[in-house]
């Protein structure tokens, strides 16, 4: 990584070669011929600190974001801040998120494993003040969060003079090289012979200046994408950057305590694109089930180009549906989430093939149900059904075939495997003529000889009439 | 004595039997409504976390009525009954009569035998349903699945509150099967005879008789000749002038006399 004529930053196998971050362009190119050096995109670096930032909405709504600074002369700091030196990060205001997250040190985990999901290389610190806080992080030492000023000045102390955003070329120069070398010097001087902006910077990280910030604000809906770093042909291979952006999607729906019903992928091949969409019954918040989701949908895909870039999308922010606790928990009572199972089916089987059912009251048996989706009209559970067990029409049968079949008939007795003998009936039904599908029939129940059930009907006024098999009691 | 303490709680747990006496462990069960199943079966009723396979004879002797009152007793209690790869529909006014609640009724479709074992361990896995049934040869009702697969799916059942039900072709009674329970139902003489094909505990000499819930109220039986003791000319022949049941869907009374005579010159032009 490189940007004018100075290396940024390099990796391992450049440093194998004895190729180190601080060095020129040219320096490194000679010792390394086949080094690929690639330019600083700061574009990408600020879309990159605001995904990060909106997934760190779920922390605190207060944070702020510190851009990369350009290089202007290239300095010869210690290896161990040159990584640092030129990032960006975000600064977190998390006071009144520590009872919430269960305290600083919580979320500092938190926040490690969080930008290690996003794919992203940081350090994080905690402390009183935000400049104090960036100047921990740049120069990591301790892991274990700092929460009074005392401490915080104690550590500054001991932290290597470039570890200051201020150019420290010239305090180097004269050989300090801790900050509290440099805060033991008389500040007049100090600032007159440095500068303001030094001085400045050493009150905002003791706290001796007031330091505001301008908070990120995070967007109204999520979109992000990610640059795959080669092309990818098996959609298996997609997941591991789904899954980042199923992560920045968690942080944001966090920050707005919403929830998403609809995700869309898109994958962008070399001149077209392909969309996925995951449906949920209910809106959800949670990475792992959306993870699930995309990993039945992703497996069952089948690519017809190597994929380029992946993107994640999601247009409407649904409130959560908050999980009712039951006081008198039930032993018996579900443990698991049968939306959760309905997704997970339908993602792999398709939308049509999972559904419920509802009853229609209508006399004709094809149109006495209909199918509806799961979980119904969100009725209580466990309120009374509409009708009850008694249905003063008589029996129905368990099982209802989708087309009537047509009975052989042998001997002038209808017949299904085996002759057919009638138990009870006539149940007429003459309906339907105001809607064009006209039914005037008799059902009858008849036994074969195996003992089955069946609901069978013949048609009135129609000559031919033969025997039907419409239903089967199970 | 921690030895022997170790032996009752693996007793309690029901993963260990002793042969000759049933297995009450702590197997959770639901009451099946029938006394006589009931007390055959091991912890006394159909048992969750095991796999339950039913090879009825033929379909529609009342193997759904059979299972129609734990379903409807898990229905209640507001658990979820998952009707996985069905070979027709489930006739909504049906299950509604039979008292399940339809808000809590799942029908998964599937393609292939496959995705239907797959949705059948997807279901057992979740934890959310009361008791799936399944139909594991899928729509095609060729492939069965084999030993490994249904293995398979009573592990998951062992980890599952759920009752699990797999329909299967009575021929499957011949072949080796993981499931812990196996009942093979016939009908005699309008009763569901059950034989007990495999439980925990020693086997069944004789098949226990069940009457599931009635379809045929006596009230509304045939007309006398209309009976099957009727010569059976008059059953292919059209039915036409029946005395009508009070309770019909027009909801009119017997036809007249009158009616009746004229009602067969109108069915000629109609």
């Amino acid at each position: 990584m490189a940007e004018g004529r100075a290396l940024l930053a390099c990796n391992a196998a450049a440093q194998a070669l004895g190729v180190r971050a601080d060095m020129p362009r040219a320096a490194a190119l000679a010792l390394a011929p086949a080094l690929r050096v690639r330019e600083r995109d700061p574009a990408l670096e600020q879309a990159t600190l605001e995904d990060a930032a909106t997934w760190a909405g779920r922390y605190t709504p207060r944070v702020s974001i510190v851009t990369a600074p350009r290089v202007s002369i290239v300095t010869a700091p210690r290896a161990s801040i040159t990584q640092t030196a030129h990032a960006g990060g975000l600064l977190l205001e998390v006071a009144g998120s520590l009872k919430l997250f269960g305290g600083a040190a919580a979320i500092l985990r938190g926040l490690r494993a969080g930008a290690a999901q996003l794919g992203l290389a940081a350090d994080a610190a905690c402390a009183p003040t935000a400049q104090g806080a960036w100047l921990l992080a740049r120069a990591p030492a301790d892991e274990a969060p700092c929460l009074d000023a005392g401490d915080l000045a104690q550590r500054l102390r001991a932290l290597p003079l470039q570890a200051l955003e201020c150019d420290t070329a010239a305090l180097a120069a004269v050989g300090l090289r801790t900050l509290g070398e440099l805060l033991d010097l008389p500040r007049d001087s100090l600032a007159r012979r440095y500068g303001p902006a030094l001085c400045a910077e050493l009150d905002r990280a003791l706290g001796a200046q007031p330091d505001p910030r301008v908070f990120h604000a995070a967007p109204e809906r999520f979109h992000a994408g990610l640059e795959l770093p080669a092309e990818v042909e098996h959609a298996q291979a997609l997941l591991f950057a789904a899954r980042r952006l199923i992560a920045q999607l968690e942080g944001f729906l966090a920050a707005r305590g919403g929830g998403a019903q609809g995700l869309r992928f898109t994958l962008f091949h070399r001149d077209a694109q392909t969309e996925i969409d995951i449906g949920l019954v209910r809106p959800v918040q949670d990475a792992e089930r959306f993870a699930l989701l995309a990993r039945e949908k992703f497996s069952a895909l089948a690519l017809r180009a190597p994929v380029r870039k992946i993107a994640l999308a999601v247009d409407a922010i649904l409130p959560l549906a908050p999980a009712s606790g039951d006081l008198l928990a039930d032993e018996l009572k579900p443990a698991g989430d049968w939306a959760q199972l309905a997704e997970r089916l339908r993602a792999r089987l398709g939308e049509q093939q999972v559904g419920g059912l509802a009853a229609h009251a209508d006399h004709r048996p094809e149109t006495a149900w209909r199918s509806a989706p799961v979980g119904g009209s969100g009725r209580k559970p466990g309120a009374k059904p509409t009708a009850g067990p008694h249905d003063p029409r008589g029996q129905r049968p368990m099982w209802l075939l989708e087309q009537p079949r047509r009975l052989q008939e042998s001997s002038d007795a209808p017949c299904y495997a085996g002759r057919l003998e009638l138990m009870a009936g006539p149940e007429r039904i003459e309906v339907g003529w105001w809607d064009g599908r006209e039914a005037a029939r008799d059902y009858f129940i008849a036994r074969n000889p195996a003992g089955a059930l069946l609901c069978i009907y013949s048609e009135r006024y129609r000559n031919d009439a033969g025997w039907y098999l419409h239903g089967i009691f199970g | 004595m921690p030895s022997v303490r170790a032996l009752t709680d693996l007793l309690k747990q029901g993963f260990v039997w002793r042969a000759g006496e049933l297995a009450h462990g702590g197997l959770p069960a639901v009451s099946t409504g029938f006394a006589a199943l009931d007390e055959e079966l091991p912890g006394g009723g159909w048992p969750a976390g095991v796999l339950t396979e039913l090879l009825p004879e033929h379909e529609g002797i009342g193997e759904l009525r059979a299972l129609g009152p734990a379903l409807a007793r898990l229905s209640a209690q507001g658990r979820w009954i998952a009707w996985i790869a069905p070979p027709h529909l489930p006739y909504a006014p049906a299950l509604q009569a039979a008292g399940l609640d339809l808000e809590r009724v799942m029908i998964v479709r599937t393609r292939n035998a496959t995705d239907a074992l797959w949705a059948i361990e997807q279901a057992l896995q979740s934890n959310a349903c009361g008791a799936v049934l399944g139909w594991p040869g899928g729509a095609s009702r060729t492939a069965a699945p084999g030993f490994a697969q249904l293995r398979r799916l009573q592990i998951a059942a062992e980890g599952s509150p759920a009752l699990a039900f797999l329909f299967r072709p009575p021929q499957a009674a011949h072949t080796a099967s993981p499931a812990a329970l196996r009942l093979h139902l016939q009908s005699v003489q309008g009763e569901l005879a059950v034989r007990i094909v495999k439980r925990r505990g020693g086997p069944l000499a004789r098949p226990l008789l069940l009457r599931p819930a009635p379809v045929v109220p006596v009230a509304r039986s045939i007309p006398q000749f209309l009976a099957p003791a009727a010569p059976a000319g008059r059953l292919g022949a059209r039915p036409a002038p029946l005395p009508l049941a009070a309770n019909h869907a027009v909801d009119r009374p017997a036809l007249s006399d009158a009616a009746a005579r004229f009602l067969p010159s109108r069915l000629a032009h109609g």
